[in-house]
């Protein structure tokens, strides 16, 4: 029965990932790309496919690629990605092989989120295991969560829309994964190829080294160990094969060589390829220079490029290093109170990054509601999960609506689209607030069940 | 006071060797007789096709090198000797437009047009004899000085954001090129009396009396113009000093009533015409300071054709009975005043019919006879202006305000029919077509979306694009330069360079007051190096050539301008930075705050065990006297947290804060110091 169950399970996720591939095709296969190349939700200056082609072409013609405010990503992805950007198929569409490397590039991501998700699927079963909890808490009820993540991943109109849209965010997406996927798995390597990658190719997933290093310390989330010391004292019994393993440095030392092995092997690729022109300082200015400035004042779904294009000129450093310092301030007291889960500490990097980041897009949204799907068990408490999802359909409905009226046909302003960018940010935050909330909550709960005292938990 | 005195007497020694060195080279100069400063003065007119007439001045004036005359200028207007002197230009061209020159019925093959059709606005152009790395701060000097001569604000060229550096298509090709336009200046008579005021004798006297403000700017096109040479900086070659040259040409339209009470019925016939009826004014004798003083009437090579010159079979004969009579008593029209010489146009290869150009002596007229020509039509005539080998003109593809295209379209005119039929015997005839086009940071081109169009056919870029040479802008650095060299068969009939483009959204101070008119992208040049404009007229005496005529002889390449582009840009709201500022800091604080409330906050539980965990520690009778203590006041319990015992503790974390602070302070000190 059980096993029946579990094939009926697999075999409707296979076909929703064969449907939700099929459907990217069919979009790919739609004149000029319906257009989702230039939309602004879509490609901001740091991934856009129109950049990168002209990038490329300056390339060719033997000017460095960096010449010009045009592109601003990394070397290594103009070498990869910019041939296929010229590369026709007869009777094709244009960009053919380029989108079919951005649908293989969702399929893996999602791929490598389903097994991350089973691997934390298990850290968690094995630590309600050790807390004695699994027959409070009914196992069959429990949700497959990897699975979950990787079909909100691939299914989720964001991440079609970026993949169709031809913007680079897929493989930056799939750097990220793969280096939480290289941590969950203890693949060390692959987690320092994934974290550098990700780093060289977006700068703020930088950040993601503090969840991997609890990651390779402690393991996969679980509950806190507080409790487990808790449990033991309760039971007078110390058994010390069940406690969770404690920190320990060595998976951490060797990440760092490994990241150190692979950042001055990008570095070199890099430096190599920009030896004739204005080598890696031109690269470091016009990439992370390019996103910690705010250069582009291009209108997107953040909410920075409105704020510098209307803040007086002497405030302007100030609110640079206000807002970019807002993303480096939560890092410790999210990293202190979600030590004992790295992954949801990810998570919440993630989300905090896509909402503050200076160029956002909806693939930088795809990722974290795709990593969401891993902790749908703890989520199932929280709060306005039903405003979020009404104000995300509302906001992606409303935003394209109120650029048209502003941009193409004149009878709105820039306050109109500026209003969704706020809501969409006001969202993600609510968003952000409310799931650390509710999986501390649900911590919470796990001790409630321990000790047995409901009446002390007030919050 | 001896002592004090002697300094003095030696500046004096010096300064009075000094003067008597310039004098004795001025003295010698003079002596020299050929090095003198020199003035010319001329006016050309000549009908256009479209019943309008085309006023021409130019007045030249040069100075010998600087070495043989020091700093003394008789007729040289001392502001640019100076200017020259400060900022080494080698070659320099000031331009200010108003109104488009129509290439298709004004012509666009003469010297007229190829070197005084200019775009809209001020473009000005330099070449510079200093090293590389100061070439940028000695046109930004210029930029300066000139809007500061001309009462224009050329100084907005001063930026890198609107200059640029050509390579190869403009055509005094070098390096040390730097080239601007600002095409949304309003040329008016305010830049027209600075311009005067370089005459040796202004508008007072001579052929400048003719500038008559209103009649001037009622014209269809205006452009004053300011070109400079100076060979005197160059080491090697022949030192001729600078030369001057400055240019006035205006298209007018004759607003004869006579003509028109006259011929109403005919409207095919030329207006008639005189100075004084044009200009509201007239010549009353040279300017005494010009070493010669001229007006010129050119009848064009289409117009001679329709004219039917009786003996203009034969150049040779034509200019054997240059005294006969019969080219100015023509049939077709009358001149009021006899000309004092004809000149005849050389034949060339690639035209049927020879120019004729009357020349009239402003020396013979005096204030009680003053000079004034007039031309009578008798019949009607229809000609057609020698076109440029292909009309260019430009437009903007798309819309809304996000992304766009430019559009150069290139399209055969009557002259490429005529080249063609001339050149076809060898299948492989080319035309070759230089563009050179600026476009501000704030249009970012995508250079990888040039497509070429030859004969409405998507063609591949490679066949047809012998050379580009891109320079892509950077925000606010530097404007997008592009030259191409299109090589296109003969036959072609259209052709067409498609560009594709990002609109830029700017900050709030960025935008000009005006920020819904739209923003300007300068003209396009296209060039045609194959062909060369020049007028070559037989004369007698090569050594009293006038000015204006060697001009004409020079081979300058056909260069025409496209139209001025106006891009409408997004504007934000610019009543909106409070709020804006206010909201998004709000939102942020929202985030902020409830994130951290959420992290921070505690169950009573914890805080419980917390308080358990304190009072092991402390013992047993503080705990209760706080207890009761808190029970006497309510509810304070903390004070004994911090007990007095543990003040040196205190005292050391004092201390280490303090020195803490004290070393932030050294550090910021020596960092920013």
């Amino acid at each position: 029965m059980e096993k029946l169950k579990k094939k009926i399970r697999s075999f409707s996720f296979w076909n929703w990932v064969i449907a939700s591939i099929i459907f990217r095709l069919i979009l790919i296969y739609f004149p000029k790309n319906l257009n989702l190349s230039s939309r602004p939700e879509v490609s901001t200056p740091l991934t856009s496919f129109r950049r990168l082609a002209e990038g490329y072409w300056l390339k060719q013609s033997s000017m460095s690629s960096y010449a010009g405010s045009m592109y601003h990503g990394s070397p290594l992805l103009l070498s990869l990605l910019g041939p296929l950007t010229v590369k026709r198929i007869e009777g094709q569409p244009n960009h053919l092989l380029y989108s079919l490397v951005s649908v293989i590039a969702d399929v893996v991501s999602a791929m490598l989120i389903r097994a991350t998700g089973q691997n934390l699927r298990l850290a968690y079963l094995r630590g309600l295991e050790s807390l004695d909890l699994v027959k409070q808490i009914d196992v069959s009820e429990f949700l497959f969560s990897g699975d979950i993540a990787a079909l909100i991943y691939l299914c989720n109109p964001f991440t079609i829309v970026a993949c169709v849209g031809l913007s680079t965010s897929p493989i930056e997406n799939m750097a990220v994964i793969l280096c939480l996927y290289g941590a969950c798995s203890r693949l060390i390597p692959l987690a320092a190829f994934g974290w550098v990658i990700a780093t060289h190719l977006s700068l703020y997933p930088a950040i993601l080294i503090i969840p991997v290093i609890f990651l390779l310390g402690c393991g996969p989330d679980s509950p806190p160990r507080k409790l487990f010391l808790q449990r033991h004292q309760q039971k007078e019994v110390l058994n010390q094969s069940k406690l969770p393993p404690g920190f320990s440095w060595g998976p951490i030392i060797h990440f760092a060589f490994w990241a150190f092995l692979w950042s001055v092997y990008v570095l070199v690729l890099c430096g190599i390829s920009l030896k004739q022109f204005g080598g890696l300082w031109e690269m470091f200015k016009s990439t992370y220079g390019f996103i910690l400035t705010v250069e582009d004042l291009s209108p997107n779904i953040g909410v920075l490029w409105y704020f510098f294009a209307e803040v007086f000129e002497f405030f302007r450093n100030f609110f640079l290093i206000v807002f970019h310092v807002n993303i480096l301030f939560m890092i410790l007291p999210l990293a202190i109170r979600l030590r004992h889960r790295p992954c949801y500490l990810a998570f919440v990097y993630v989300a905090i990054c896509s909402m503050l980041k200076s160029y956002p897009s909806v693939g930088d949204s795809a990722l974290y509601l795709g990593l969401l799907g891993w902790f749908v068990n703890e989520l199932a408490d929280m709060q306005f999960s039903l405003f979020l999802f009404c104000g995300y359909v509302g906001v992606s409905l409303l935003s394209p609506v109120m650029h048209n009226l502003w941009i193409w046909r004149g009878t709105g302003n820039a306050n109109f689209y500026f209003t969704t960018a706020m809501v969409y940010a006001c969202l993600q935050i609510v968003l952000v607030v409310e799931g650390v909330s509710a999986v501390l909550n649900h911590d919470r709960k796990l001790r409630i069940r321990i000790t047995g005292k409901p009446q002390d938990a007030k919050s | 006071m001896v002592l004090l005195q002697r300094p003095h007497i030696l500046l004096l020694l010096i300064d009075t060797h000094q003067f008597l060195q310039c004098w004795i080279a001025f003295g010698s100069a003079n002596e020299e007789g050929q090095q003198q400063e020199e003035f010319s003065e001329e006016l050309l007119v000549k009908p256009l096709p479209d019943h309008k007439l085309l006023a021409h001045f130019h007045f030249q004036s040069s100075a010998p090198p600087s070495t043989s005359n020091g700093c003394h200028h008789h007729l040289f207007p001392k502001a640019i000797s100076q200017l020259v002197q400060k900022f080494r230009v080698k070659e320099m061209e000031l331009s200010f437009t108003q109104g488009r020159w129509n290439y298709e019925s004004w012509g666009g093959f003469d010297p007229i047009s190829s070197s005084n059709a200019k775009p809209p606005g001020v473009e000005l152009w330099a070449v510079f004899d200093v090293p590389q790395h100061h070439i940028d701060a000695s046109w930004k000097n210029l930029t300066h000085t000139l809007s500061g001569l001309f009462c224009a604000s050329i100084n907005f060229l001063e930026s890198t954001a609107t200059y640029s550096t050509p390579e190869w298509s403009f055509p005094p090709a070098s390096g040390n090129v730097r080239y601007g336009t600002f095409p949304c200046e309003a040329v008016c008579t305010e830049n027209l009396t600075p311009w005067l005021r370089l005459l040796p004798c202004r508008d007072k006297a001579g052929i400048a009396l003719l500038l008559d403000r209103p009649s001037l700017y009622r014209g269809f096109y205006h452009s004053q113009r300011l070109h400079l040479t100076s060979t005197e900086s160059s080491s090697e070659g022949i030192d001729s000093g600078i030369i001057l040259e400055q240019t006035l040409t205006v298209v007018l339209q004759p607003n004869s009533e006579r003509a028109i009470e006259v011929h109403a019925s005919e409207k095919h016939v030329q207006p008639s015409w005189s100075l004084s009826s044009i200009f509201g004014k007239q010549v009353s004798g040279r300017c005494v300071l010009a070493k010669s003083s001229s007006v010129y009437l050119l009848l064009d090579r289409g117009l001679v054709a329709e004219l039917k010159f009786p003996n203009k079979e034969n150049g040779k004969s034509a200019a054997n009975g240059l005294t006969s009579e019969n080219f100015w008593s023509n049939p077709s029209f009358e001149l009021s005043v006899n000309p004092d010489r004809i000149f005849l146009e050389e034949s060339s290869s690639h035209s049927k019919s020879l120019s004729i150009l009357y020349m009239f002596q402003v020396e013979k007229y005096s204030e009680s006879e003053p000079f004034d020509i007039g031309l009578m039509w008798k019949v009607p005539v229809a000609w057609l202006c020698q076109q440029t080998p292909l009309h260019a003109s430009r437009f903007l593809m798309g819309s809304g305000n996000e992304r766009g295209a430019i559009a150069i379209s290139l399209k055969s005119t009557q002259f490429t029919e005529g080249f063609m039929s001339a050149n076809s015997k060898d299948g492989s005839c080319e035309l070759r077509v230089d563009v050179f086009q600026v476009v501000p940071w704030y249009v970012k081109v995508y250079f990888h979306s040039l497509r070429v169009f030859v004969d409405q056919q998507p063609r591949a870029v490679s066949d047809f694009i012998e050379k580009i040479h891109v320079s892509p802008s950077k925000d606010k650095m530097s404007p997008g330069v592009m030259e191409v060299v299109l090589k296109l068969p003969c036959r072609v009939n259209t052709a067409a360079l498609t560009i594709e483009f990002d609109k830029g959204f700017l900050r709030i101070d960025e935008y000009p007051p005006d920020a819904n008119q739209g923003f300007d992208i300068p003209s396009a040049i296209i060039s045609f190096p194959n062909f060369h404009a020049s007028m070559v007229f037989l004369e007698d005496d090569s050594l009293n050539r006038s000015p204006l005529l060697s001009k004409f002889q020079d081979k300058c390449p056909v260069m025409s301008y496209t139209e001025v582009l106006l891009v409408p840009l997004t504007t934000p709201d610019f009543s909106m930075p409070y709020n804006v500022s206010t909201i998004k800091c709000t939102v942020f604080a929202l985030y902020f705050g409830s994130l951290l409330n959420v992290l921070q906050r505690r169950v009573a539980e914890e805080e419980r065990f917390l308080k358990a965990k304190a009072a092991k520690k402390t013992g047993r009778l503080p705990l209760l006297l706080s207890k009761l203590s808190a029970k006497l006041r309510g509810r304070r319990r903390e004070p004994l947290h911090s007990p007095p015992s543990s003040s040196s503790f205190i005292n050391s974390k004092l201390v280490l804060k303090v020195i803490l602070v004290a070393g932030l302070a050294v550090g910021w000190q020596y960092f920013f110091s």
